[in-house]
């Protein structure tokens, strides 16, 4: 009898693990089952490039179909998991649609899912909610953090004409660490491709008591930040927006007006990891580092976003064609290197390339 | 500073073996969710806690307490001013 592997998530996480275990794993030994609530496949990073118009909303960079980065040998569920059983072992989960690649269910709108194994990979979700203002200010601040978001943004931008703009962050954790800083620059360059860089001041606000959480990259940015005349405030842990008045405010106690409000949006863990309260208040699973198994729990790991993880690498976009890159573990604090073009092409070459190496886990 | 038999704690969290931003994020999690006047305390076994905390306490203008060491760890220990 085949253990059942069933992985919860077709992000990178999700698809990767479903690979790399499809090819480690007779079929005799295991059947892998892959859930996922959309059967599509996003490339997130691809987002920080649309509201400059680098990469647009159609180009096939940003999101594919996950049926087509499967092993065949992984069945995918296209649905909802509504609930994680861990005293039964198995999940009920609601179909969205793709009834036809479900197996043994009789074309159900529900199902019950039994496992030997569980792997969580449900990665974080955006919630406007836990921050007061952005849900009575929808539309009038911006975020690059979907992709229905940098439309709206590239849209924001088009009909800029100068004044203020800030740039920060609804709280942490929050999805790729240096996506602000690189937004940053990014908007830096097109300022000044627009001809508009004169007429704007920019501000960068972050929580921390430097502009980026490690201390090495912090060290790179910030020169970068000084160089671009881009003004930066550190310790601002937004409290509130106010979208009527333009302004942003601070545990802290300061305030800053604004005519362009760049924000990322409060994220938290998924709600079925809130529900089924194997994670925190927010969602988030503690994990053992070294295994990824969910702590208290047996036969269930996560990884990705849903909890923390360990070797890293990625690339930092400073503008004017150029990047960097930082590489680094648990142990190991990166130490990126100045600031070339090399990067950026690499990282540019990176986000073709992506679809043909990461799902499969060959990187 | 006041000795710690001194101090009635409202709140402690332990945030040992959580790296920056970790044990600050915890900090001001935990005096946002804190009533005025209340007492925070958060165990941290991460070195730089001692210069983030103290200064993010200043910043944000509530009461700095102080630190206490422990073994393999210090709780810092602030009041929640406004």
């Amino acid at each position: 009898m085949p253990q059942h592997v069933l992985i919860v998530g077709g992000g990178v996480g999700g698809t990767i693990v479903a690979n790399l275990l499809a090819r480690s794993l007779h079929r005799d030994e295991a059947e892998i089952t892959l859930i996922d609530s959309t059967g599509k496949h996003a490339y997130m990073p691809g987002w920080l490039y649309m509201p400059f118009n680098h990469i647009g909303a159609d180009d096939d960079q940003l999101i594919r179909s996950e049926r087509g980065l499967l092993n065949h040998h992984v069945n995918l569920v296209t649905g909802e998991v509504q609930k994680i059983d861990t005293q039964n072992r198995e999940l009920r989960v609601c179909h969205s649609a793709g009834l036809d690649e479900i197996r043994g269910t009789g074309g159900a709108s529900e199902a019950v899912y039994p496992y030997d194994y569980l792997v969580l990979a449900t990665g974080a979700r955006l919630e406007p909610s836990d921050l007061p203002g952005l849900v009575e200010g929808e539309g009038k601040w911006h975020h690059f953090y979907s992709a229905e978001g940098s439309l709206r943004l590239r849209e924001a931008l088009q009909n800029f004409d100068g004044g203020r703009i800030v740039i920060t962050v609804g709280g942490i954790p929050y999805r790729c660490p240096p996506a602000p800083l690189e937004f940053t620059f990014l908007l830096d360059e097109w300022l000044r491709k627009q001809g508009l860089r004169d007429k704007t001041e920019m501000h960068y606000l972050y929580p921390l008591p430097r502009v980026f959480p490690i201390e090495t990259v912090a060290e790179v940015a910030t020169p970068l930040l000084e160089e671009r005349n881009v003004n930066y405030t550190i310790f601002f842990n937004t409290e509130a927006v106010d979208t009527e008045r333009k302004i942003i405010s601070s545990m802290e106690g300061e305030e800053f007006p604004y005519d362009l409000l760049v924000l990322v949006p409060p994220h938290r863990g998924a709600r079925v990891i809130e529900d089924s309260g194997l994670g925190d208040e927010q969602g988030w699973l503690r994990t053992d580092r070294a295994t990824l198994e969910v702590k208290g729990q047996q036969h269930i790991y996560a990884l990705g976003e849903a909890t923390y993880d360990g070797e890293v690498m990625c690339f930092l976009e400073t503008g004017q064609n150029k990047a960097t890159q930082l590489v680094f573990n648990y142990e190991h604090p990166p130490h990126p290197p100045h600031p070339s073009l090399y990067y950026h092409m690499e990282k540019q070459l990176f986000n073709r390339a992506y679809w043909h190496l990461v799902p499969q886990g060959f990187v | 500073m006041p000795e710690l038999t001194d101090i009635t704690i409202d709140k402690e969290i332990d945030a040992r073996g959580s790296f920056c931003p970790g044990p600050l994020m915890e900090l001001i999690r935990g005096m946002k969710a804190l009533p005025v006047g209340g007492v925070l305390a958060v165990l941290s076994s991460d070195p730089g806690s001692a210069k983030d905390i103290p200064a993010w306490i200043q910043k944000a203008k509530h009461d700095y307490i102080g630190a206490f060491p422990e073994q393999g760890f210090t709780r810092f220990v602030a009041r929640k001013a406004h």
